[in-house]
């Protein structure tokens, strides 16, 4: 009876356990079977869970004290070699089958790339990651990853100050980048689409704004994207304004929210600004500490390269200093005079 | 007032304060002027340098140093004991060496400092109960769950079983008191301390230190000056926490009671002992790790700057080393609690007593060869990871032994469904699924995908909350009516109990799927997907927040005016029960001779302890040596 119900809780919870959808899409080769892996898992771990969870709901409806028997003692049962045995010994041979089954998928993973695989260099930095590929001989530098589906691609990741982790929750794998070191995974993407690239490493005051977008198109849309970057004028030109070049700029709105697409962290978060409404305490206010002859100009400067002139009371390498390629010369300007209009009213 | 001055106790503490920070001024400005420095002050300097030594004044000053100085300088010292025992409030505040009377300083700090931690809790909850800003900012953020983790680990879950064994320890043992009565209150004593440092981080200029408890550089090295009040607070815990399990590993081996062999410690003791070996081996190397981020900060030695040969993840391998030992000195005492509270209340012998020791030490040994599981993303290489995945899983084993032996324990048992066996019991629950998801992230593959997720924040609070939290509400309300001789209100704590368990369970089982769904942990802000969980999760942990101010009550209320406790309210048999409630300032008018197992329930005629007619002076015994001079009389006489 007690074991008639333990059976039927375990398929009962592996069965309420397999329904909930548990992983974000499958966007890599590799993702179905960690997916599978998981399933494998929560088929074992559901019946430890019910006999340790049942054992101690029976125990107490069965054996709890009644009236009477305040002054009983129980048997002097001081052990049971046999189950000891029995709980040594199958929880022994789980765990072995487990770990063979996480090697072998294990080395799949860190099975080296073919040699024609496509390398992306992938640098992290306090709180941005760009991205350079070499394509046709030509390099190309880019805010935002563009992979084309179905082939295999390596990231070679690196970072410039502290440690970042480089990870796109669709295709499972994640990879600390370390300052001093280079890290690598391979993936074969085989979903198109834009999905989020998270930094899960706690790298500082912006690290819940690291955030950006790989865009994975068809090899054909792949190509086009490579020649029209390529053919951009200067290579220092802003590759990351996502393809579309707006004729109007909002810079109250790229204050405010700033410009996920290519990772630009909205001034907001971090700056009080009374004329944008915003409150962010991590930099310096910006309707107080500009000086009056802050102008435009000098604005921006401030805003392409924040460590030349820190404001006295911070810190160094705290605002991101790549705005000079997340937005485009025009936003630039049109933030840099809508900060002056606010802070300095004209005048 | 001068003579106040000059007396070891608060006033002389504060005087010791101020000399402590002029010195620190002009040891600063003095080397810095001979050095050639210009200019010859500076603040953050000052700062370093008087967070090393303030407390060390403050120490002297409070009279922790007195007597071994008095001694090393030649001078007469007498063990008159007045610095022993308890007899008004006001001696919970002096430098006492009674074991007692620190148990319960470090109880009460500890939970002092739960509160503390937990409310940062709230506050990060409340943060996070929608996506985007609330109302505190990045950086705040940040120093809030770096705060709450670093006090809640070295402040509370660590320190409050020091405490608890402090008091229960030698009493179970029938040992007078600690073997190093000064040393302990030296060791209780460096505890607030670390706490008061943590906690003043919030004030100064850049905000608290905000790097997680982790402290991972290069960021802890470059971060604020906040970060040093977490570098320099944890050696002071740290040395606490050594100086303990010194103290617990030498009373442990010398001071048992006659006749008390290793195979007839209650399972509590053999879990102090092995925790003890943890600290004692493990703790110097989280220290080593915060000096290193000190001497990168202040004196620029570069260990773990990567452009100047230093390495950085050098930094996580010592800091790990320790760290996940650390997470078994915060379960082991748990297990030695839960194992005394399960035959207790089941009235029936520890089921596989020796397995239950021996699955103790297999963790001791094991706990030292996993440390690298955190790290499978870190970039180190690749080779390390199946070793360290197959030792992590081979832990479950010697932990699977220990839950399966609890249940054997109830089994057939006369349940006393209590407010400790609540606790226990629901520790068993709790830490079975905490145990489970842990075996899952041993396996590289998965863990890929869910390290640094809420997956993982679920599991940790699984193991320190349902797992180490609850063995300590347990413990505290088994020992409560020893330490303080009055009863707990049992209505309150089993609604405590309720309303915590259920709390617990919405608050933390639904971040494991938000974890595997893709949302980091430690951020202020997160995607929209996952706002409705988080709201409701927030509910649930003011709940929780709340439920406990039902445990305070009951305690402040119990403790005030609760019902006199017996002696012996549980009829348990292990020796702490057979002297009055409160125990008497030495304990023991004479020392009990131990004569059997400390949990013969069920036995006819069967006692572990007499505690008259033994020998008057405490006999060492060695390890593994049965006693040869028990006595014939094997009744249980009143003590």
């Amino acid at each position: 009876m007690f074991i008639a119900a333990l059976v039927v809780a375990s398929a009962v919870g592996i069965v309420l356990g397999l329904a909930i959808n548990w992983f974000p899409a499958q966007g890599s080769s590799i993702a179905h079977r960690i997916d599978t892996f998981w399933d494998v898992l929560l088929i074992i771990s559901v019946p430890i869970a019910v006999i340790v969870l049942g054992t101690v709901i029976f125990a107490i409806a069965r054996w709890r004290v009644r009236p009477g028997e305040e002054n009983l003692d129980g048997p002097p049962t001081h052990g049971s070699t046999r189950l000891e045995i029995i709980w040594t010994a199958i929880p022994t041979l789980i765990i072995a089958g487990l770990c063979a089954y996480a090697t072998i998928l294990l080395l799949d993973i860190q099975e080296a790339p073919a040699k024609n695989a496509r390398v992306v260099k992938v640098t992290g930095q306090q709180f941005a990651w760009s991205f350079e590929m070499n394509e046709g001989g030509k390099k190309i530098a880019s805010n935002v990853l563009y992979v084309p589906v179905g082939e295999q691609v390596t990231f070679k990741v690196r970072s410039k100050d502290v440690i970042h982790d480089f990870w796109v929750p669709e295709w499972r794998l994640k990879i600390d980048a370390v300052p001093g070191i280079t890290t690598s995974y391979s993936i074969t993407p085989i979903k198109t689409g834009s999905f989020q690239i998270v930094c899960a490493e706690l790298c500082g005051l912006g690290h819940a704004y690291m955030r950006q977008r790989v865009i994975v198109v068809s090899p054909a849309q792949y190509e086009a994207w490579v020649r029209r970057v390529s053919q951009a004028a200067a290579p220092a030109a802003p590759a990351g304004s996502g393809g579309t070049q707006t004729a109007s700029v909002d810079p109250k709105q790229l204050f405010v929210a700033g410009k996920p697409d290519t990772g630009a962290l909205a001034c907001g978060s971090c700056h009080v600004l009374k004329a944008a409404g915003t409150s962010g305490a991590v930099g310096p206010n910006l309707d107080t500490s500009l000086a009056s002859d802050d102008r435009a100009a000098q604005i921006k400067e401030m805003i392409v390269a924040p460590n030349k002139e820190i404001v006295k009371g911070y810190g160094p390498n705290i605002m991101p200093a790549n705005y000079g390629q997340t937005l485009t010369a025009q936003e630039i300007d049109a933030l840099s005079a809508y900060i002056d209009q606010s802070v300095h009213g004209g005048k | 007032m001068a003579a106040k001055l000059r007396t070891p106790g608060w006033y002389r503490a504060g005087l010791f304060i101020l000399i402590g920070i002029a010195f620190s001024f002009s040891l600063l400005c003095f080397l810095r002027w001979i050095f050639g420095a210009d200019p010859v002050y500076d603040g953050e300097g000052i700062l370093q340098i008087a967070l090393l030594t303030v407390p060390l004044w403050f120490l002297g000053g409070l009279g922790c140093f007195t007597y071994w100085l008095r001694w090393a300088g030649g001078n007469k010292v007498v063990d008159d004991h007045k610095d022993h025992g308890a007899t008004s409030w006001k001696d919970y505040f002096k430098v006492n060496t009674d074991h007692k009377v620190i148990g319960i300083q470090y109880i009460v700090v500890a939970f002092f400092f739960m509160f503390v931690g937990g409310l940062m809790a709230m506050l990060v909850r409340a943060e996070l109960a929608s996506p985007g800003r609330q109302f505190v900012d990045a950086n705040t953020y940040n120093g809030l769950f770096s705060v709450h983790a670093s006090i809640l680990i070295f402040l509370f879950v660590i320190p409050v079983f020091a405490g608890i064994a402090n008091y229960v320890l030698p009493l179970m043992i029938g040992a007078p008191d600690m073997a190093f009565p000064r040393l302990n209150a030296l060791s209780f004593w460096m505890l607030p301390t670390a706490g008061i440092m943590f906690m003043l981080s919030f004030l100064v200029p850049g905000g608290p230190f905000s790097t997680g408890w982790t402290a991972y550089a290069p960021l802890s090295v470059d971060a604020p000056i906040g970060q040093t009040f977490f570098t320099i607070g944890v050696q002071f815990a740290g040395a606490s926490s050594i100086a303990t399990a010194l103290n617990f590993l030498v009373t442990i081996i010398t001071m048992r009671a006659p006749g008390m062999t290793f195979f007839r410690m209650p399972l509590l003791v053999w879990a102090n002992f092995s925790t003890s070996l943890l600290v004692v081996i493990a703790t110097p190397f989280v220290a080593a790790s915060q000096f290193m981020v000190l001497l990168d900060r202040a004196l620029g030695f570069n260990f773990f700057d990567f452009g100047n040969g230093g390495d950085v993840l050098m930094y996580q391998h010592v800091f790990w080393f320790y760290s996940h030992p650390a997470v078994y000195i915060m379960m082991l005492p748990g297990f030695g609690i839960v194992s005394e509270i399960l035959a207790t209340k089941s009235r029936k012998p520890v089921f596989g007593y020796r397995m239950m020791a021996f699955s103790l030490l297999a963790i001791v040994v094991l706990g030292f060869t996993v440390w690298a599981h955190h790290m499978f993303v870190s970039g180190m290489q690749d080779w390390i990871r199946i070793p360290m995945m197959i030792s992590t899983a081979i832990i479950a084993i010697p932990t699977g032994i220990k839950i399966f032996s609890w249940l054997g324990t109830m089994w057939r048992g006369v349940l006393t469904m209590d407010g400790p066996m609540l606790w226990a019991v629901g520790f068993i629950t709790m830490f079975t699924l905490g145990g489970i998801s842990g075996v899952m992230l041993a396996m590289v593959p998965l863990d890929i995908h869910v390290s640094d997720t809420y997956f993982i924040v679920a599991h940790i609070h699984y193991v320190l909350f349902g797992g180490s939290l609850f063995t300590i509400f347990a413990g505290i309300y088994y020992w409560f009516p020893k330490m303080t001789g009055r009863m707990l209100n049992e209505r309150l704590s089993r609604l405590h109990f309720w309303l915590t368990f259920v709390a617990f369970n919405v608050t933390f089982a639904p971040m494991h799927l938000i974890g595997v769904q893709g949302m980091p942990r430690r951020v202020s802000d997160y995607a929209q997907q996952f706002a409705g969980w988080n709201m409701a999760i927030s509910i649930a942990s003011f709940v929780l927040g709340l439920s406990t101010l039902i445990f305070l009550y009951n305690v402040i209320v119990s403790w005030r005016s609760g019902p006199r406790a017996e002696g012996n309210p549980w009829r348990a048999l292990t020796i702490e029960w057979q002297v009055s409630s409160p125990p008497p300032v030495f304990n023991f008018d004479a020392i009990p001779s131990v004569v059997g197992g400390p949990y013969e329930y069920g036995v006819p005629g069967a006692v572990h302890a007499v505690m008259a007619g033994g020998p008057a002076e405490p006999v060492p015994v060695a390890a593994g040596l049965v006693s040869s001079g028990g006595p014939g009389d094997h009744h249980e006489d009143e003590a």
